[in-house]
């Protein structure tokens, strides 16, 4: 199984036609829902918001979307111009960046109550071009995101670590930028349920206020039709041979499925052009 | 791009670190859009001490958009002013045009209403 971020660099594999069928991909648009509202879930944010938010790695807006549910305020940014033309084209809510998160930030201090990123920091590891130094980009790039933090607020990566010691390399440059933290896995048991989630921590909430690192969900989950992204893509060409049950049951996405059901069922509004129907006009 | 995100927004380019002239990015040829968006006063008034003001006020002129001089004492009790951060912060949108910065000079475009902020070689 090759790793895409083997294949090209993230804004050549994801090119206008991968980034098309990347994001017309019912399947993965559910994985990236799931990982996403995880994701937040681990932010631990107060009951009431919204808050401003980062996604780290936007890309078509496949988890935007789910802040966008949430009502939260957000900013996002992602190298593949393709996947933002898409975000753009769908009329996600957050402003949208081209940025490579490698080249660092400049968000001013204490801008964000929290940030997530989904299925994105493995690419930030991979030397895929002669000048990227993953060490130095890594380093930028925490050290960057840890001063765009409220003290205290957190930032939760849901990636595909290669091996141990690529996780290694990433604690130990987080943790030198500042950050404590570590990482949660769910489903530890189940080789295709199985998530990583690094969830960081951008000091203490309040003063000789320890943050405790969440726990991850248990194995009781029996579906194993949760996969990983990167087989995502090769279970993709073997379509039919398995039906997808609905995604994980835990309170929050049913929760939300409900939701979405219920906005969609009641107003009749299309999956995509939530916001066609809001006032626009141009200004001079 | 919505002005909320602008005031947060520095130059990041390596070696221009002068913090009165890296922030704000001044904005060039743009062309704004007004998108109405769901007001929520307890999020107005909790970004509050985030904004810089100053900045804002700064931008807002360039761009011929009015807005008062100071926060109100009481900002939570003032619908007219929460109503106006509002449309300013929230409802308006860059969407062609580009920002430069007044420290090294970097022109960071602004296509369809996403910045590119890209740096080259020498600038990281
Ligand atoms: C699997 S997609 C995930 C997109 C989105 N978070 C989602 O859940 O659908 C990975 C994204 O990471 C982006 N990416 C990879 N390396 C990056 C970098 N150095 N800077 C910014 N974005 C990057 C890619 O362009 C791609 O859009
Ligand atoms: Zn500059």
């Amino acid at each position: 199984m090759s790793r895409p971020e083997h294949i090209a660099p993230p804004e050549l594999f994801y090119g206008e036609t991968e980034a098309k069928k990347y994001t017309g991909n019912s399947r993965i648009a559910a994985i990236q829902a799931e990982m996403t509202l995880r994701a937040v879930e681990l932010l631990n944010l107060e009951e009431d918001g919204p808050y401003y938010l980062l996604d780290i790695g936007c890309g078509s807006g496949l988890s935007g979307e789910i802040l966008d549910e949430d009502g939260h305020i957000w900013a996002g940014m992602d190298i593949a111009p393709s996947m933002l033309d898409i975000a753009a084209e769908k009329d996600v809510e957050g402003d949208l960046f081209l940025q490579d998160i490698g080249q660092g930030m400049g968000f001013r201090p204490g801008t964000f109550d929290g940030a997530i990123s989904v299925s994105v920091l493995q690419w930030l590891c991979n030397a895929d071009k002669a000048e990227n130094k993953p060490r130095y980009r890594l380093q930028q790039f925490f050290s960057t995101l840890f001063m765009s933090l409220q003290r205290g607020a957190r930032a939760v990566f849901q990636f595909y670590p290669e091996n141990d010691s690529q996780v290694d390399m990433i604690m130990g440059i987080a943790m030198k930028c500042g950050f404590t933290g570590g990482l949660v896995v769910d489903y530890p048991n189940s080789k295709k349920a199985r998530k990583f989630y690094l969830c960081l921590f951008a000091g203490q909430t309040a003063p000789g206020q320890k943050q405790e690192l969440p726990r991850g969900l248990d194995s009781i989950d029996q579906r194993n039709d949760s996969v990983a992204y990167t087989d995502a893509r090769i279970q993709n060409q073997r379509r039919g041979k398995k039906t997808r049950k609905p995604v994980k049951d835990t309170a929050s996405w049913i929760l939300h499925k409900k939701e979405l059901s219920r906005k969609r069922g009641k107003e009749g509004i299309p999956l995509d052009s939530k916001y066609t129907g809001r006032k626009r006009k141009p200004r001079f | 791009m919505r002005l909320i995100t602008h005031n947060m927004l520095k130059c990041h380019v390596k070696n221009c670190t002068d913090p009165d002239k890296q922030f704000p990015l001044r904005f060039k040829d743009v062309q704004l859009e007004q998108i109405e968006a769901d007001r929520n006063d307890e999020f107005l008034v909790r970004m509050l001490p985030r904004i810089d003001w100053a900045a804002l006020l700064k931008t807002a002129k360039e761009l011929n958009i009015e807005l008062p001089d100071k926060v109100p004492e009481s900002p939570a009790d003032d619908g007219e002013f929460l109503s106006t951060l509002h449309t300013v912060i929230l409802e308006t949108h860059v969407k062609d045009g580009s920002m430069v910065c007044d420290g090294c000079g970097h022109e960071y475009k602004i296509t369809n209403g996403i910045p590119n902020m890209l740096l080259a070689e020498h600038e990281i």
